[in-house]
Order: C-alpha cells, then sequence, then structure tokens
C-alpha cells in the first residue's frame, strides 16, 4: 500500500463524536415484545382505543412476516425478544415549557449543537426534540399555532388530534407494508407530527432531533406529515445516538401526503452512532420513508445525508399519484470503517406526465460497503411520464466497495427513462494535484467529497448544508502531518 | 545571486529502478533552463522528484531550494514556497470550481509568505486580471477544474494558475505537448510575462519548437539520466540545425535515442 492511500485510511480513522450517554434517569419497559408490551405503550401514552386496535393489528401482522434478509448486508440475527420497546426520560410531572425540561436533557442537546434556546432565539427552526421514545418539547409551537399549522410530538397528535391521525396512518405505509414497517407500527414510541392547513406556507424550517440514549432501546418513532391544497413545508430530521457495544435497532416509519399543489421538502442528516472501527457496535438504521404526492402538481423531496449507523436500510420514496407531481430523492450516503449502506429510493409513477428525479452520491471509505438500490417504475397509466437518475460512487480507499442495483419498470411507451452511474475513486493524483497547489493532504480530501456531493448539499436549507458539509469533514478527519 | 535551486548529484528512481542518475544543476533568479531529452531520458521524473511527488526515491544526492532542503519539505510546503509545477497531464477535479480551487490554493501561498487573505472581491479582480495574459474565457472560473476542458485549455489552464500563484520557480513539464501552433503561442507568451528578475523556469521539453517563443539562458539535454550536454540558447538552435549526433562525448546510447525536432 503506497504511502498517499496510508493518508486516506488516515483520515477515516476519526472517533464518533457524539458518543457520549447522557445520566437520566429513564423509566422503561422491561425487554421483550408481546401483546402486553403494546397495550403497555398505548396506555401509557393515554392513545385513542383505535390506536391500539391498529397497533395490534400490525403485531398480528409482523408475527406472520419474516424479516427481510434480501439487501447486502451482513449481520447477526436480530433477537426481538431482547429489545426494550419503550423508555422515557424520567420527568416529574408533564413538560408544559421549555423552562422545565431536566437540565441534563437539556445539556444533551447542547452537545449535540442544538439547544433548543438557541435555536429558538436565533435559527427560528421549530425544533421537536425526541430522546429514546418520547418527544420532550416542541418549540415555536404557539406562533406555528397562529397559520393553523400543527407540529407536535406523534403522541400529542394522538390525543389532541385523533380524526386526522385516524384519517392519514398508514395511508401510505400501510402496517403490512414490511417487516420492519409492521414492527414499527406496532411499537411506535414517538415522532413528529405536522399538518399544515390549504393554502398555508409553513415559515420556518420545522426541525426534529432524534437521540437514542438508554441501552438496548430500539427507537421506533413515527413522522406523519400532511399538507393540504398549496400548502408548503420544510422538515429537518438529525439523528445522533452514544457509543455502545451492542448494536440498537432503529426502525422508523415516515409518512408524507401532499395534496393539490402541495410541497414537502424532507431533509435528513443521519450521524447515528455507527460502530468502532471493528464494527462492534453501532445502530441497525432499518426505515421505511415515503410520500404520497395524492394530488394534481404536489411535489415531494427527500434529501438525506447519511453518515452515521452500522447498518442502514432505507429507500426514500414516492408514489407521484397526482398528475404532474414531481418527486425527488438527493442523496449523500458516507460508509467507513465496517459501515454497510443499502440506500435508494422507489419512484412509482401512476399519474400522467409525472416527473422524478434521483441524484445519489455514495461514499465508501475503509472497509464500507455502500450499494445503491433503485426501483423506477412507470405504470400504464403515467402517460408522458419522465426520469432522470443519477448514480455515482466515490472510492476512497482500496478495500471498500459500491454496488448499484438500478430496478427499471416501465409499462408505458410514452415515458421517458434517463439513468447515469459513474464510479471514480480520490486518486492519488488528484491529491497530489491539490497538493502541488498548496493545499493540504485533509484540505484535498474534503474539497474532493464535496465537490462530489455537491449538486445534493445544493438541495438542503443553507444552516443544514454547512452542518452536512462539517459532517462528512469530521467523519474523514484523521492526523496529517 | 543566491540560487534559487541547486541540485547535486541527484539519484533518483521508481520501485528500486534508479532513473536519474547523476544530475546536478543550479539556478538562480531572472533564469530560464530548458531541459530537452528523448522519452524515458527522466524529464518528468526529475519534475516529480522537485515538486514531491509520492512513489520516487531518493537514493543520492541533495537538491536544495532557497536555502532549505527541498527533499524534507512536503509536496504543499514546496507549493507554498514557491515552488510551482505546470502538469503534463492536469488532473480533473470533478464538482469542485476552478475559482474557490484557485482562491484556496492562493490564500495558501499568501499565507506562507506572510500576508492577508484575499477576499472573494478582491480575489476575481486579480483573477480577472490574469486570465487574459491566457487568453482564456472567464466562464472557466465558473468550471469544475479541468473537468470538460479541452487538451489546449488544460494546458493554458496550468500557466493560468501559474499566473495566479506567481512562483518563485515555475517547472514546466512538457507543457507544449498536444498545444498547436496558435496555442503554444499565447502558452509562451504568457509564460514569458510571467518572467521576472525575481523568478525562475525549469522548462522541460521533447521539443525544441517551445523553445522558440520560451527563449531559455540555458539549456541542458538530459540522456539516460544524466545532462550529457549544457550550453545556452544556441546549442537548442545547432541540435535543430546539425542533429543530435552532433553532440560529443556522449557514447551511452548506441546509436543515439534523441530524435531532432
Amino acid at each position: 500500500m503506497s504511502t498517499a492511500l496510508q493518508t486516506l485510511e488516515e483520515f477515516v480513522n476519526t472517533e464518533y463524536k457524539y458518543g457520549f450517554v447522557s445520566d437520566i434517569e429513564t423509566e422503561a419497559l422491561p425487554p421483550g415484545l408481546n401483546e402486553d408490551t403494546i397495550r403497555a405503550i398505548s396506555a401509557r401514552k393515554r392513545e385513542p382505543a383505535f390506536l391500539l386496535e391498529w397497533r395490534l393489528k400490525a403485531y398480528r401482522h409482523w408475527q406472520q412476516m419474516t424479516e427481510p434478509r434480501w439487501q447486502k448486508a451482513v449481520y447477526p440475527p436480530i433477537n426481538y425478544q431482547d429489545i426494550i420497546y419503550f423508555a422515557a426520560p424520567k420527568t416529574r410531572k408533564p413538560l408544559g415549557s421549555l423552562d422545565e425540561v431536566d437540565p441534563e436533557l437539556r445539556r444533551t442537546f447542547e452537545k449535540l449543537g442544538i439547544s433548543l434556546d438557541e435555536q429558538k432565539r436565533l435559527a427560528g427552526v421549530a425544533v421537536d426534540a425526541v430522546m429514546d421514545s418520547v418527544s420532550v418539547a416542541t418549540t415555536f409551537q404557539k406562533d406555528l399555532e397562529k397559520l393553523g399549522i400543527i407540529f407536535c410530538s406523534f403522541s400529542e397528535a394522538a390525543q389532541k388530534h385523533p380524526d386526522l391521525v385516524q384519517k392519514y396512518l398508514g395511508t401510505v405505509v400501510p402496517p403490512n407494508d414490511n417487516f420492519f414497517a409492521a414492527l414499527n407500527s406496532a411499537v411506535f414510541s414517538d415522532g413528529s407530527f405536522c399538518y399544515v392547513p390549504r393554502g398555508v406556507r409553513c415559515p420556518m424550517e420545522l426541525s426534529t432531533y432524534f437521540r437514542i440514549n438508554a441501552s438496548k432501546t430500539g427507537q421506533f418513532e413515527r413522522t406523519l406529515i400532511i399538507a393540504e391544497e398549496g400548502a408548503y413545508v420544510s422538515y429537518l430530521e438529525g439523528c445522533t445516538a452514544p457509543m455502545r457495544d451492542e448494536n440498537q435497532l432503529h426502525a422508523a416509519v415516515v409518512e408524507l401526503i401532499a395534496l393539490e399543489g402541495a410541497e414537502i421538502k424532507y431533509s435528513t442528516v443521519q450521524n447515528w452512532y455507527p460502530g468502532d472501527k471493528e464494527g462492534r457496535g453501532g445502530i441497525y438504521n432499518f426505515v421505511t420513508k415515503r410520500g404520497l404526492c395524492k394530488g394534481r402538481r404536489s411535489k415531494i423531496s427527500w434529501t438525506q445525508v447519511e453518515t452515521g449507523s452500522a447498518i442502514t436500510w432505507k429507500y426514500p420514496s414516492c408514489i407521484l399519484l397526482g398528475d404532474e407531481s414531481v418527486g425527488e430523492f438527493y442523496s449523500v450516503a458516507l460508509t467507513n470503517h465496517r459501515q454497510q449502506a443499502d440506500t435508494g429510493t422507489k419512484m412509482v409513477h401512476v399519474g400522467r406526465n409525472t416527473r422524478s428525479t434521483i441524484v445519489s452520491k455514495g461514499i465508501a471509505a475503509g472497509h464500507g460497503q455502500n450499494t445503491y438500490r433503485g426501483l423506477v417504475k412507470i405504470q400504464k397509466s403515467a402517460t408522458g411520464a419522465r426520469n432522470f437518475s443519477q448514480c455515482d460512487s466515490l472510492l476512497i480507499g482500496d478495500r471498500c466497495g459500491a454496488h448499484t442495483f438500478p430496478y427499471l419498470e416501465v409499462r408505458n411507451a410514452t415515458a421517458q427513462v434517463e439513468h447515469e452511474a459513474t464510479t471514480s475513486k480520490i486518486g492519488e493524483d488528484q491529491i497530489f494535484y491539490c497538493n502541488q497547489r498548496g493545499l493540504s493532504k485533509q484540505d484535498a480530501v474534503n474539497l474532493i467529497v464535496n465537490g462530489f456531493c455537491k449538486e445534493v448539499f445544493r438541495e438542503l436549507p443553507m444552516e443544514f448544508a454547512v452542518e452536512a458539509q462539517k459532517l462528512l469533514g469530521v467523519s474523514l478527519e484523521g492526523s496529517v502531518g | 545571486m543566491e540560487p534559487i535551486l541547486e541540485i547535486q548529484d541527484l539519484h533518483a528512481g521508481v520501485d528500486g529502478r534508479e532513473i536519474l542518475k547523476g544530475i546536478s544543476l543550479t539556478i538562480r533568479p531572472g533564469e530560464v533552463h530548458a531541459i530537452m531529452g528523448p522519452n524515458g531520458s527522466g524529464k518528468s521524473t526529475l519534475a516529480a522528484v522537485l515538486a514531491g511527488r509520492e512513489g520516487y526515491t531518493v537514493s543520492a544526492g541533495t537538491v536544495r531550494y532557497l536555502g532549505q532542503d527541498l527533499l524534507e519539505m512536503a509536496p504543499e510546503d514546496r507549493a507554498r514556497a514557491g515552488l510551482f509545477l505546470a502538469f503534463q497531464y492536469p488532473v480533473e477535479i470533478p464538482g469542485v470550481n476552478s475559482t474557490y480551487f484557485l482562491k484556496a490554493a492562493l490564500n495558501e501561498v499568501r499565507k506562507a509568505r506572510g500576508l492577508p487573505e484575499l477576499d472573494a472581491v478582491e480575489f476575481l479582480q486579480f483573477v480577472r486580471e490574469r486570465i487574459k495574459l491566457l487568453e482564456l474565457n472567464e466562464d472557466l472560473l465558473k468550471r469544475p477544474v479541468n473537468v470538460g476542458f479541452s487538451g489546449g485549455e488544460k494546458k493554458r489552464n496550468e500557466i493560468f494558475q501559474m499566473a495566479v500563484l506567481e512562483p518563485k520557480l515555475a517547472v514546466l513539464d512538457e507543457t507544449d505537448s498536444g498545444l498547436d501552433i496558435d496555442a503554444l503561442r499565447v502558452v509562451a507568451g504568457g509564460v514569458n510575462k510571467l518572467r521576472r528578475p525575481d523568478n525562475a523556469q525549469l522548462v522541460i521539453t521533447h521539443y525544441q519548437r517551445l523553445l522558440n517563443y520560451i527563449v531559455p539562458d540555458y539549456v541542458h539535454v538530459l540522456c539516460d539520466g544524466r545532462i550529457v550536454k549544457s550550453g545556452d540558447k544556441r546549442l537548442a538552435l545547432e541540435l535543430e540545425e546539425k542533429g543530435y549526433d552532433w553532440i560529443q562525448g556522449c557514447t551511452l546510447c548506441e546509436p543515439c535515442t534523441l530524435t531532432p525536432a
């Protein structure tokens, strides 16, 4: 191995920055899953009866299902009876305002760089923070209420807006959709809910930070976003987790519904603990995210920057039902050390003149394995549908892998489908070229990686784009003389 | 005057194979040196060793640059100290905007010289003035580094970068290869305008024709890793006129592998 390659190796050997554990008392159910667990979760959350029934139905489906193994990832079997399905930070009384939040919890968020106060004051970002399984504080709720926007924890929505929840829950990702979605539907503990009424443009970025703190807990959050006719909302999701030796399961479900002329922009920066260099620990991130462009000219745009998790299994998708609706997917996935990512999207064209764009950037370093898996499906009804897909892979070092599985199903002859793919390696010649112009090796790698991801970063809200760039920098940082 | 570059008995190679077999060369401020020689004579190896490219091993000899031990310096430190290599094959960096790249490079060099960094406005003004030297389109600044450039544009872009970075010592590695005569004239014109009493240029070329435009003070003929003949600019002209057989005292290759332009 040449020394340039060794230098590249050094870059990718940086420790996880968010690996602290908060010393917060948690209340948890014992490990294990059965109907009683589900009843206990539902009771604790004082849920309406329909929701408990819905959960139990999902659980019965789940029992009939088998864990999928088609993804390109290797991991030992998961013991579902060994997982704690509900853990909540202990609090004395229900949280009324931000000031009542446990100071230790507040410090945790500050360490994550998302001080709720700061967020509130400076950024104008409304934050719904989910720690383990419970939504801790939702800022800016009042300001949003004036516009008729509902932004709250899922539990709160289930209590206060049961009609909306009942109307839309499971309409995009049915409880029996897949193994992990069924599991989530049975045991989901909290998440975010957002409803933007007709013609309202949400004036601020809505944001949720998830963090898994308690040991051996799974985090099963459920997010539901509804944009009525002509509404617009941009939603940001950030995730971190402390370092633990054992793997933790994260099986979330996100459902988006855009009615006529509505637009939902959903951005994720996912930085779950990826495990150590030998691949011990880390989060299994098995997530179902799907958006339904239900009305004419509706638009759903997914942007994701995935740098964490031991295993990522995630395909944010769009069902383009409404005529002239638009689906977009922009993704940067970075795998380092022993991380495995199998991620991509599904664009299902049903309506006429529907359009979709897929831009996927995979970066593999160390022993990382990075897979793009995507489906573009043009149904018979989708006259004039168009798709453009671009899948680029960047390899750093010579022990990682990049894989691309594009599936195209076209059942309408008027459709136009384009697919482009490239694989490149950060070349020693590129690094040397930068060095010869006075840039250090680390600056050179950051420059090249950021250049590679540019088309995706451009889609992120400004402050998130900066964070994402830094995150990539940190993930690839090393000691360079 | 204190030399800019002083190479003494330099032996270097790749994978245990010796390519440079004892090179000595001194370059003083204000001088232009040309190194000529056939393929495989070691021209590009010399450029690579001077710039600090990985994979080359120096087995003997010394190289002093502005009084420092050049071989001890990291490649980026050499660049920051004003050693510039115009690449024979400029490298593409997709997604990285040329302006951004060049600004980062210039500010590294300026930092090393104790100068304040330029802000975006100052930088653009400076760069717009410099880009005219090479008769390049300003659009190039908006494109990713070398991506989609024609061969000629890439070479001109190298000299444009040199014009921006204002090196003490510029090593031009076969900058003429792949250029038609008009482009050659533009590139050479740019290089000549950058010539100053306090800097120096080392022009490496396979062909004599470049030296019609960049007139060297000294010409060295490199053959099999050694300088077999040195002279002033007349040497290049004489070479052209009389052919390489005329070089006396060199019996390294039989028959001689030097090819006249």
